[in-house]
């Protein structure tokens, strides 16, 4: 393991997981401030413990895949995953489509769980569980990704966990949900470094061998980079009408 | 049921959410899967890197 493919596999999988992080926590913010900590730390409770099941369950079975075959399906993954990412990234630093808003998302949240009101508390239990699960299964499939394959699962846990860990300290701090996190920034980066390393597991589990190894993940990287800052040139100019 | 089934379309989601980026990423590989059982070498890396990088410049201009 090189010392610079695990500082990528750390730092891809703390600022995949902050995004994901921040986004979990508008939500159980939006249930505490409705209904109270209660079902919002019942819920999240229960979404880290089923997370930390299936990690348990099915993290072994990742040591019987063939090596070849794991880096195949993990490489389509991670391109299915990042360049969705990256997409979303591109026509929101566009201006094609909105940024995503985690102060509007916090309202939403809230405004829904309002309307409810005369229903159970397991309501907003069940959105902070859905919340913490999803995005949770988000953070470990970034983890998974980056790390499994090249026995990066060590360095990519650590940067999830430090990022989740920093989330909650400085989100159960404010009490209001992280707006000023420039989530689309990180989308941007997170989705070049993700296409980056799909691009090498694929074409590792095609049987490609990539000159310089795994130091190739740079280059492709700065292609992605420049590739997309091309796009979003390009979608930003403004049409020219003929007279 | 509902829950869970709002829950399975949305781990769905996390891969695919723009159906052409995904049919146009997987047909991408497919094609250098096929290079790659004809051709060795580096040859099937380029047409996946390229090819990678084309459908996401090709998508975002048609996107939005």
């Amino acid at each position: 393991m090189s010392v610079h493919l695990a500082a990528t596999a750390l730092s891809a999988a703390f600022l995949g997981s902050l995004v994901e992080a921040v986004e979990a926590l508008t939500i159980v913010l939006a249930v505490a401030s409705v209904r109270g900590w209660r079902p919002a730390a019942l819920g999240t409770a229960a979404g880290l413990g089923l997370l930390a099941l299936m990690v348990a369950v099915l993290g072994p079975l990742l040591d019987q895949v063939p090596l070849h075959a794991l880096q195949l399906v993990i490489g389509v993954l991670l391109l299915l995953f990042g360049m969705r990412w990256l997409r979303k990234a591109v026509l929101r630093a566009a201006g094609v489509i909105p940024l995503h808003d985690e102060a509007a998302a916090f309202a939403a949240g809230t405004a829904e769980l309002r309307e409810h009101r005369s229903r159970l508390d397991w309501l907003a239990g069940l959105a902070s569980f859905k919340a913490v699960l999803l995005e949770g299964l988000e953070v470990v499939f970034i983890v998974i990704a980056v790390g499994a394959g090249q026995g990066l699962l060590v360095p990519a846990s650590v940067g999830a966990l430090g990022a989740c860990g920093l989330v909650a300290i400085a989100g159960f701090a404010l009490h209001r949900p992280l707006a000023r996190v420039p989530e689309n920034t990180l989308k941007f980066a997170v989705g070049i470094m993700l296409s980056a390393f799909g691009v090498f597991w694929t074409g590792e589990g095609l049987g490609v061998a990539w000159p310089g190894a795994d130091l190739a993940i740079v280059g492709f990287a700065a292609l992605f980079l420049l590739v997309a800052a091309l796009a979003v040139a390009a979608r930003r100019r403004p049409i020219e009408v003929s007279p | 049921m509902r829950t869970l089934a709002g829950i399975a379309r949305e781990l769905i989601g996390l891969f695919v959410d723009d159906g052409m980026l995904a049919i146009a990423i997987i047909a991408v590989i497919a094609v250098a899967a096929i290079v790659a059982s004809l051709v060795p070498g580096i040859t099937a890396g380029i047409v996946l890197l390229t090819g990678l990088l084309f459908v996401l410049f090709a998508n975002v201009m048609a996107g939005g």
